[in-house]
C-alpha cells in the first residue's frame, strides 16, 4: 500500500488543491469563462435543435463546427493575412474583415450540416433505421469529415492569424475585460436571442416545435417534416459557424482537423447539462461550463481542465440526467 | 409469407442462414474435422508466408499477422459489449490503455513499481482492467444508449490525459522496454522480441481461443441469453425478472477484461508505451471492426478485425486514406447491410420463433434480427 501512495506522489505536484488561487483569479475566470462558455453554448444549441427534432446525437457536429473554422482561417488568409504579427486595422476594416469572415463560416458550417442530413442521415430516415445505426453513421459521417481536412491540410496546426490583439476596455473587481471577450459574448448572445425568437415567434419554427413535440401529428397537420428537419441542422450549422469564427479569434493556435473532438464533446457536455433539446438550456450549460472549468483548472492545475469538464459530464448525467432545466424541445413554452 | 413455415425470416439473411444451418447441423466430430486442420493452418501462416497474403516487402508479414490477431482479440472483447449486450462502447481505447499500462508498469526499468514476470502481468493487466470495468459502469449503465457512447467517449479520453497528467505515467516519453514472455533461442537472444512477430503471433492467437472458448460458453449460459433480452428490449427484459444492471455490468467487465488483455499483449510486442496510441480515433477503429464484420457475431467480428487490420498493410496505397475508407464504409454498410458483412448469430430468437409457431400455427410476429436491423414502420426519429 505504501508503495502505491509513493507512487503516486512521485513527482511531487502534479495536482494541486489550491483554494487561494481560486480566491484570486475567481473574477478572471468567471469573465473568460463567460466568454469561453458563449462559444460552448452556440455549439450546443446545434446538438440540442438536431436532438429535440430527432432524438439523435450528431456526432458529426464537431467537424461541422471544425470545417467553419477552417472556412473561416481562409477567409482570412483570402484578404491577404498571414500567420505572424497582428495588423494594425481601423475599427471600421476590422467589423467588416470579421463580418465578412463570420459570415463565410455560417455558410460553410451550415452547408456542411445540410451536407451531411441530406447523405448520411435522410437514407437511414426512409429506411426506419433503428437509433443505433443511426449513432453509428453519425460517428462515420465525423470521420470522414475529420478525415477530408487531414487529407486536403495533413496533420499539422495551421498557424494562427490575428485580425486583432486582446485590449483592456474595463475592469470588475481588478479582473480585466478585454475588447476580445466583449465582443464575443455581445455577439453570442445576439445570436442565440435571433436562434430563440425565430424557434419561438416565426411560423417555421412553430413548425420546428411542432415535429420535436409529436412528428407525425405535425406531419398530418400539414408541416413538411423533411424540410423542418433540413431547418434544423442549417440552424444549428450557422450557429456553430459563428461559434468557429470566435474559437479562431481567440484561440492561442490556430486550426487543426482534430481540434473539433474536444470542443464538441463539451459542447455536448454544455447542451446535457442545461437539459438538451432546450434552447434556454444550452446557453445556460454552456456558460456554466465555460465558468467551472476555468475554476476547476484555478484549483487543480493547468492539465486538469478538459478532465474537470467530463467529471461534470457524468455527474450531471448520474444525478440529473434531464439537466438543469429540463430536456425537451416539444416541451418549450408555445 | 403466409405459407412459408420457415424459422428464419424471409429473404436476407438466407444465405448466411443455410451455411450456418449446415454447419450446425453437423456432429461435433465432423465439425471437428473441419476445424482443427482449420486451426493448424492458421497457426502456420507466418512461416507460409503465402503469396498474394503477404504484406512484404511493405510490412513484416508475422508482425502483420500479429497485428489482425491482436485486433480480432479486441474486437471480441467489444463484441460482448456492443454486439452481445448492446451497449453503445466508444471508450474502449480506454481499457486496452489501461492494460498496456498495467503491463508497462510492473515490466519496464522505466517504472519504480515493483517488477513481476510479464506472464504474471497478464492476469493483472486482466484484474485491474476489470476494475475499471466496474468503476465506469456502476455509474453509467444506468444512461440511455446514446448518453452511455458520450460518457465512455469521455472515459476513453480522460484515461489518455491521466496518463498525460500523472507524473509516475510519464507521458510522452513513456516507458522502454516493456517486458516478454521467457525463453531464449539458440543464439542466445530473447524468443520474444520486437523483430520476429512468430511467437507473439502464436500466442496471440492462443489467447483468442481461449477467449473464443470463454465467451462462447458464456453466450451460450444464462448470462448469454440475458444480454440478448437487454440489447433486444431492456425494459422488457427487466419485467420478465433479468437483473439488467447486474448483467449489463458483467457485459462491460468482461469486454473491459478482454481489452486489457489485448493492451498488455500489444505492451509486450512493441516493447514500448506512451499516451500517443490510445486516441478516439483508435477507440473508433475498434468499433468499426465490430460493427463492419457484424456485430453479435464472433466470426463476424474477426472477419471485421482482419479487414480493418490487414487492408491498410497489405496493400500501403490506401494506408494514408484508411480512416477515410473506414468512415465511409461505415455510413455505406449502415445503409444497405446494417447487420454487418455477417450477421448476427439468433439462435436465442429462432428458438422463440419456433415456440410461437407451435403454438399458434403460424410464423412469427417476433420482429428485429438485432439492434441493428430496421423494423419496418418504426422510425428512430418518431
Amino acid at each position: 500500500m505504501n508503495h502505491v501512495v509513493t507512487f503516486l506522489a512521485d513527482g511531487s505536484d502534479w495536482i494541486n488543491f489550491d483554494v487561494g488561487a481560486l480566491r484570486d483569479q475567481f473574477w478572471n475566470d468567471t469573465i473568460e469563462g463567460l466568454s469561453q462558455g458563449s462559444i460552448y453554448a452556440l455549439v450546443a444549441l446545434g446538438y440540442t435543435l438536431v436532438y429535440g427534432v430527432l432524438r439523435l446525437i450528431n456526432f458529426a457536429h464537431s467537424e461541422v463546427f471544425i470545417f467553419g473554422v477552417f472556412g473561416a482561417y481562409f477567409t482570412f488568409f483570402g484578404l491577404g493575412f498571414r500567420p505572424g504579427p497582428t495588423p494594425e486595422l481601423g475599427a471600421g476594416e476590422l467589423i467588416l474583415y470579421l463580418a465578412l469572415a463570420l459570415i463565410v463560416a455560417m455558410l460553410v458550417s451550415g452547408a456542411t450540416a445540410v451536407v451531411v442530413e441530406r447523405v448520411a442521415y435522410r437514407p437511414l430516415r426512409r429506411r426506419g433505421a433503428p437509433p443505433l445505426v443511426f449513432l453509428i453513421t453519425a460517428i462515420g459521417a465525423s470521420f470522414v469529415l475529420q478525415q477530408i481536412l487531414f487529407i486536403w491540410r495533413g496533420g499539422n496546426q495551421e498557424r494562427a492569424i490575428r485580425l486583432m490583439r486582446p485590449q483592456e476596455v474595463f475592469t470588475i473587481f481588478g479582473a480585466s475585460v478585454t475588447n476580445l471577450q466583449i465582443i464575443i459574448v455581445l455577439a453570442s448572445i445576439v445570436l442565440m436571442l435571433i436562434a430563440n425568437t425565430f424557434i419561438n415567434r416565426t411560423r417555421l419554427g412553430r413548425g420546428v416545435r411542432a415535429v420535436a413535440q409529436d412528428p407525425d401529428t405535425a406531419t398530418l397537420m400539414g408541416v413538411n417534416k423533411e424540410r423542418v428537419i433540413m431547418l434544423t441542422f442549417l440552424i444549428g450549422g450557422l450557429l456553430a459557424g459563428a461559434a468557429a469564427l470566435f474559437y479562431l479569434m481567440k484561440a492561442p493556435t490556430g486550426a487543426s482537423y482534430q481540434g473539433g473532438f474536444l470542443l464538441g464533446i463539451k459542447a455536448f457536455t454544455a447542451a446535457v447539462l442545461g437539459g438538451i433539446g432546450n434552447l434556454r438550456g444550452a446557453l445556460l450549460g454552456g456558460l456554466i461550463l465555460g465558468i467551472v472549468e476555468n475554476y476547476g483548472q484555478s484549483v487543480f492545475g493547468g492539465g486538469w481542465r478538459d478532465i474537470v469538464a467530463f467529471v461534470l459530464l457524468v455527474v450531471v448525467l448520474m444525478f440529473r440526467p434531464t439537466g438543469i432545466l429540463g430536456e425537451s424541445l416539444g416541451k418549450a413554452r408555445v | 409469407m403466409n405459407a412459408h413455415h420457415t424459422a428464419s425470416p424471409p429473404a436476407k439473411v438466407s444465405g448466411m442462414q443455410t451455411m450456418r444451418d449446415k454447419w450446425n447441423s453437423l456432429s461435433r466430430v465432423q465439425q471437428w474435422a473441419v476445424l482443427i486442420p482449420l486451426v493448424v493452418l492458421i497457426y502456420l501462416l507466418p512461416v507460409l508466408n503465402p503469396p498474394l497474403l503477404t504484406t512484404e516487402p511493405n510490412y513484416n508479414f508475422p508482425i502483420a499477422m500479429f497485428d489482425v490477431a491482436r485486433y480480432a482479440l479486441i474486437a471480441i472483447g467489444l463484441n460482448v459489449v456492443v454486439g452481445q449486450a448492446g451497449l453503445l462502447d466508444l471508450g474502449y481505447v480506454g481499457f486496452f490503455a489501461v492494460g498496456a499500462y498495467v503491463a508497462a508498469l510492473f515490466t519496464s526499468p522505466d517504472s519504480m513499481l515493483h517488477k513481476l514476470p510479464y506472464l504474471a502481468v497478464l492476469p493483472l493487466a486482466v484484474v485491474v482492467t476489470m476494475f475499471f470495468g466496474v468503476i465506469l459502469g456502476a455509474p453509467t449503465l444506468r444512461l440511455r444508449g446514446d448518453y452511455l457512447a458520450i460518457v465512455t467517449l469521455g472515459f476513453g479520453e480522460m484515461v489518455r490525459l491521466l496518463a498525460d497528467q500523472v507524473p509516475a505515467l510519464r507521458g510522452n516519453s513513456g516507458f522502454q522496454t516493456v517486458g516478454h514472455p521467457p525463453g531464449t533461442r539458440a543464439d542466445g537472444t530473447a524468443l520474444f522480441n520486437q523483430t520476429d512477430g512468430k511467437p507473439w503471433y502464436w500466442l496471440a492467437v492462443t489467447l483468442v481461443i481461449g477467449v473464443l472458448l470463454l465467451v462462447g460458453n458464456l453466450e451460450r449460459s444464462r448470462v448469454g441469453r440475458a444480454w440478448v433480452a437487454i440489447r433486444e428490449d431492456e425494459a422488457v427484459a427487466e419485467i420478465m425478472g433479468v437483473p439488467t444492471f447486474k448483467y449489463k455490468i458483467w457485459a462491460f467487465v468482461i469486454g473491459a477484461a478482454i481489452g486489457g488483455l489485448s493492451g498488455a499483449l500489444y505492451a509486450g510486442q512493441i516493447g514500448f508505451v506512451n499516451n500517443q496510441k490510445f486516441d478516439v480515433t483508435t477507440s473508433v477503429l475498434f468499433l468499426a471492426a465490430v460493427v463492419l464484420g457484424g456485430s453479435g457475431n464472433k466470426v463476424g467480428v474477426m472477419l471485421g478485425a482482419f479487414v480493418i487490420a490487414y487492408l491498410p498493410l497489405r496493400f500501403s496505397g490506401i494506408a494514408e486514406y484508411k480512416y477515410l475508407i473506414f468512415g465511409l464504409a461505415l455510413i455505406v454498410l449502415m445503409l444497405f447491410r446494417p447487420q454487418g458483412l455477417l450477421g448476427a448469430r439468433q439462435r436465442l430468437l429462432a428458438k422463440g420463433r419456433e415456440a410461437y409457431q407451435r403454438l399458434l400455427g403460424r410464423p412469427e410476429q417476433i420482429s428485429s434480427d438485432s439492434s441493428l436491423v430496421a423494423e419496418p414502420g418504426k422510425e428512430a426519429g418518431a
